[in-house]
């Protein structure tokens, strides 16, 4: 009746996750009582589960992600800690859970963590930045997010009903077989990452749509905001990988599930396809995430250094450069598999020729800020942190390509410190750099400044005490992944490490007293311009928060830097000119369809683990039934009446107004 | 004539090194740091390493410090800074941004080029002595080193003679191992079906960590090994006077069982086919967790040999 699930997949004798999981399933279910004893149900219903905004998607997207990034950095101190303890001892992981720890923590981190994040920025800013309403697929973006959020759900049910995955954030065959892995771990991972993959396929899709078809009057492709070439080179490299992390663990399904033997020791497996598959996959990912934060810098360099972006046509074609090349370089993650000196050669000078496109990138951002009137508002200071750090973190990447050190430093702690370094330093970074940025866009009032500056510098110098003890520790021939050890020589720099993950917490706490002081403090914060910053592109055009309908005259482009081009031409003539005319705007209407497909996402992933058949035709022939419902329905859109525009546009134009006067007043 | 400039490029490489190794001495000396390199192949990764880094620093310190200056003079309160808001675009500084990360990839790509070929863990090692044959095999958790010649193998611990080449035959009886010796130098993968070779020299007589550089699950933390380099004759004695059972289909098939922290002993005999029954799938694979979710516990494969 119910597969391989019973009673003893609930792990009663481990009482950390079961504490944990107690912990969160109360804190829901408090909060959920809550909502519905204030009666806000319908609201979060109407406004968020079903909402088909790109701005209330992008929210609930870079939501999920901080919530995962925090679980994501629990098992970061777990493990700090567990290796501070076990010298010459077990410490307080046993490697069944300890390999669970850092399985969990890889997959949360990238997958569920930075990628909703990196995601949820692009769904908020890019609409806005474009100047246009909304994204091409409104309710598959509604689709995008509710299975990507299945995904991490599965992850954390994995918690407390069964086990995650004990092989490592890749699932490296044969390891990860049924033969060496017999516990629900594995297919835990396989189906949370199947379905969330799904879902960012699907915003690849949207996201190209929207940028190639769907901009303001005016805009070419050569006026876009720097951040939309990012946005877009990103997502092209969504489209062109993520088939292929599809493909690759389906055939690790098919080997699990049906007895193939794609990747076994037995009947002809090659595991090493296996790696060569998924790096293919693995390696553009790195860049999935870390272009669009190359977007976010650029925005924010120009926009606090007061000038445009230096070499606007050289940046886009750095971005073009890293999005193709990153695709010509994988096999640099298994040098020391043999192909032989004429595959690692090519391999590892394509690999290190990213650099030129990213040394590109740096240079230009140095020369925005020659000659500007730097501003170190919270962002800057991160992006002045991300500059300085992540070139000696790509320096490290660079050493790693060089295949006679990579035969030294190959899955050492060395390789963990690198990654971390150009992941931290250059997209975490990013993710706090846009979400103070883009924070009174979004909500309407900026963030309290003091708490954001103490996370900023608690997290550069945590993040430098924990990491560059690891690239000792690598250069002394640590490997990675050691629930314990007896080497003398590497217990310090561990315990430093230790030491620094200390003011990495620091830094978290000092994030959300941030976020909550500002909530608090919100009246004396509140954005009235909706132009905090003295910005550059079309999303400071519009009142914080932005209406539903974002513009309501979609705004004609003339200049790469539109509405840096609008103000300058408001000065000019004194003034921003006549009221338009307004006209009834068209919105898409709200959809439950990607909610209740995730719901039956979650039903088919679950059933699919554990083996519990019927449930999983239930739930297949219930999403079946969400698409159909859908595909029938006979009204896509509302219409907001040109009264109603009008009356919420002309707030927004003398608010404008005014602040252009006050500014040329002062 | 000897060419000079080699000569002079070799001397500064020495010296790196020696700058390196004295740079990380404190904490460094006696530990297995790859900065430390006991052969010809350690001490040419080690060089690669530090010859990459010198050239990636040469860029990347200026930068820093440029960032830095430009962040600091160009403060919004500094009055005596220039703004020049419409500076945006300028050919000359397009072209030096292009060409000096390029210049630097087309000379770090020479220095990747050559050291990829000179080092390939396949190549043998440039030497007048015959190699010393041995098979290493991974299993779950724990190392098979063979010696064909001796007809001898040992389990978790490697013996080898100094100053004479080694030519191992590297293959795993279970899941992906990495095989490696830090301060020999490079490692290489250990996979089931497949035979990775690698060339290594050790110079120093001593006992250096050797490890598995890939995560094999449970066990792994205990899949480790001491190094032990000898002069030759003390090796051909340790080889002749190696005492255990005979490592024959039997004995394989109890190293096919889990075990972990497996002492070291060795084994006397050895079926000289065994180590392309293994890499030929035709014997094996490794057999897994015996039950459920928790794997298995630690029995030692061990007949009833002496450990050495």
């Amino acid at each position: 009746m119910f597969g391989k699930l019973g009673w003893d997949a609930i792990p009663l004798g481990q009482p950390i996750p079961l504490i944990a999981g107690a912990v969160v399933m109360l804190v829901l279910l408090g909060i959920l009582a809550w909502v519905a004893v204030k009666g806000w149900l319908p609201y979060f219903w109407n406004e968020w589960i079903t909402s088909v905004d790109h701005k209330h998607i992008g929210i609930m997207y870079v939501l999920l992600g901080l919530v995962m990034l925090l679980r994501g950095f629990i098992d970061a101190i777990m493990m700090r800690s567990q290796q501070a303890l076990a010298f010459h001892a077990q410490g307080y992981l046993p490697p069944e859970h300890y390999d669970q720890v850092f399985s969990a923590h890889g997959t949360l981190m990238i997958l569920f963590g930075a990628m909703p994040l990196v995601i949820g920025i692009m769904n908020f800013v890019v609409p806005l930045q474009l100047g246009v309403r909304d994204v091409a697929f409104p309710t598959l973006n509604s689709v995008s997010f509710w299975l990507t959020a299945t995904g991490a759900l599965l992850v954390n049910i994995s918690l407390v009903v069964g086990e995650f995955s004990r092989v490592g954030w890749l699932p490296y065959p044969p390891l990860s077989e049924l033969r060496y892995s017999p516990g629900v771990g594995v297919d835990y991972y396989l189906w949370a990452v199947q379905i969330s993959g799904i879902g960012t396929l699907l915003t690849g899709i949207n996201f190209v749509t929207t940028i190639l078809k769907i901009r303001a009057p005016g805009m070419t492709y050569l006026r876009m905001p720097m951040f939309c070439w990012t946005a877009l080179a990103s997502c092209l490299l969504i489209i062109a990988a993520f088939p292929v992390l599809t493909a690759s663990l389906a055939m690790l399904t098919l080997d699990r599930y049906l007895g193939f033997h794609f990747f076994t020791n037995e009947a002809g497996g090659n595991a090493m396809m296996f790696v060569n598959l998924i790096w293919a996959w693995g390696h553009p990912e790195v860049y999935i995430l870390v272009l669009p934060a190359f977007g976010i810098y650029s925005e924010v360099i120009s926009t606090f250094s007061g000038k445009p972006l230096f070499g606007y046509r050289s940046m886009v074609a750095a971005t073009l450069f890293i999005c193709i090349v990153s695709f010509c370089v994988w096999l640099h993650h298994f040098f020391t598999m043999g192909a032989g000196g004429d595959v690692n050669a090519v391999f590892g000078i394509a690999s290190s020729i990213i650099a030129v496109g990213t040394g590109v990138k740096m240079y230009n951002w140095l020369f925005t800020m020659y000659g500007g009137r730097i501003r170190f508002a919270t962002p800057m200071l991160w992006s002045l942190g991300f500059m300085t750090t992540f070139i000696t973190g790509g320096l490290t990447g660079v050493l790693l390509a060089v295949p006679p050190a990579d035969f030294l430093l190959h899955n050492s702690m060395f390789l963990v410190a690198h990654f971390h370094h150009v992941i931290v330093g250059g997209v975490v970074f990013a993710v706090f750099a846009a979400l103070i940025y883009w924070w009174p866009k979004a909500f309407g009032f900026r963030l309290h400044e003091g708490w954001g500056k103490a996370a900023f510098w608690c997290a550069l110098a945590g993040f430098y005490v924990t990491f560059v003890p690891f690239y000792i520790d690598g250069v002394l021939g640590m490997t990675r992944r050691l629930q314990h050890y007896d080497v003398a020589e590497w217990r310090p720099w561990i315990l430093v490490s230790a030491f620094g993950v200390l003011i990495l917490l620091a830094g978290a706490v000092c994030q959300i007293v941030q976020i909550i002081v500002s909530i608090t403090h919100r009246n004396e914060l509140r954005d009235t311009t909706g132009d905090p910053w003295d910005g550059r592109s079309l999303e400071w055009a519009t009142p914080s928060p932005p209406p539903v309908f974002n513009f309501a005259i979609l705004p004609q482009v003339h200049d790469a830097e539109a509405y840096w081009d609008v103000k300058r031409r408001a000065r000019e003539m004194n003034g921003s000119g006549l009221e338009p005319h307004y006209e009834a705007v068209e919105m898409p209407r709200n959809s439950p369809t990607g909610f209740v497909c995730a719901f039956f996402a979650t039903i088919i992933g679950f059933a699919l683990v554990w083996h519990i058949w019927w449930l999983m035709i239930a739930g297949l022939v219930g999403a079946y039934a969400t698409f159909v419902v859908f595909a029938w329905r006979d009204v896509p859109e509302y219409v907001i009446p040109a009264d109603e525009v009008a009356r919420i546009d002309r707030a927004n134009r003398l608010a404008r107004q005014e602040a252009l006067h006050g500014a040329s007043a002062a | 004539m000897k060419p000079v400039g080699p000569v002079i490029a070799t001397a500064v490489q020495r010296a790196l090194l020696c700058l390196a190794a004295v740079a990380l001495a404190p904490s460094l000396a006696c530990a297995d740091s790859i900065f430390e390199p006991v052969g010809p192949v350690g001490r040419g990764d080690a060089i690669i390493l530090l010859d990459a880094l010198v050239i990636m620093l040469a860029i990347v310190v200026p930068t820093i410090i440029v960032t830095l200056a430009f962040a600091w003079w160009y403060r919004a309160s500094n009055s005596r800074a220039v703004y020049r808001p419409d500076f945006a675009y300028s050919g000359r500084i397009e072209l030096i941004v292009w060409s000096i990360p390029t210049l630097t990839i087309f000379f770090l790509g020479g220095v990747i080029w050559i050291g990829s070929h000179r080092l390939d863990p396949f190549e043998p090692l440039p030497s007048s002595a015959k190699p010393l044959e041995i098979d290493a095999v991974a299993f779950d958790w724990k190392w098979l080193f063979i010696y064909p010649e001796q007809r001898i193998a040992s389990v978790n611990r490697l013996v080898v003679p100094t100053g004479r080449p080694l030519h191992f035959r590297i293959t795993s009886a279970s899941v992906f191992n990495v095989f490696f010796v830090p301060r020999l130098g490079s490692m290489i993968y250990a996979m089931n079906g497949m035979v990775s070779q690698l060339n290594l020299e050790a110079d120093e007589p001593g006992t250096y960590l050797g490890l598995s550089a890939q995560f094999s699950g449970d066990g792994f933390p205990d899949m480790k090994f001491d190094s032990v380099a000898m002069p030759a004759d003390r090796f051909e004695g340790w080889a002749a006077g190696a005492r255990g059972a005979r490592l024959d289909r039997a004995a394989v098939g109890a190293l096919l069982k889990q075990s972990r922290v497996v002492a070291p002993y060795t084994y006397r005999g050895v079926d000289a086919s065994l180590f392309d029954a293994i890499a030929s799938r035709r014997l094996g694979p490794g057999e897994g967790p015996a039950s459920g979710r928790s794997g298995a516990g630690s029995q030692n494969p061990m007949p009833h040999g002496d450990a050495s």
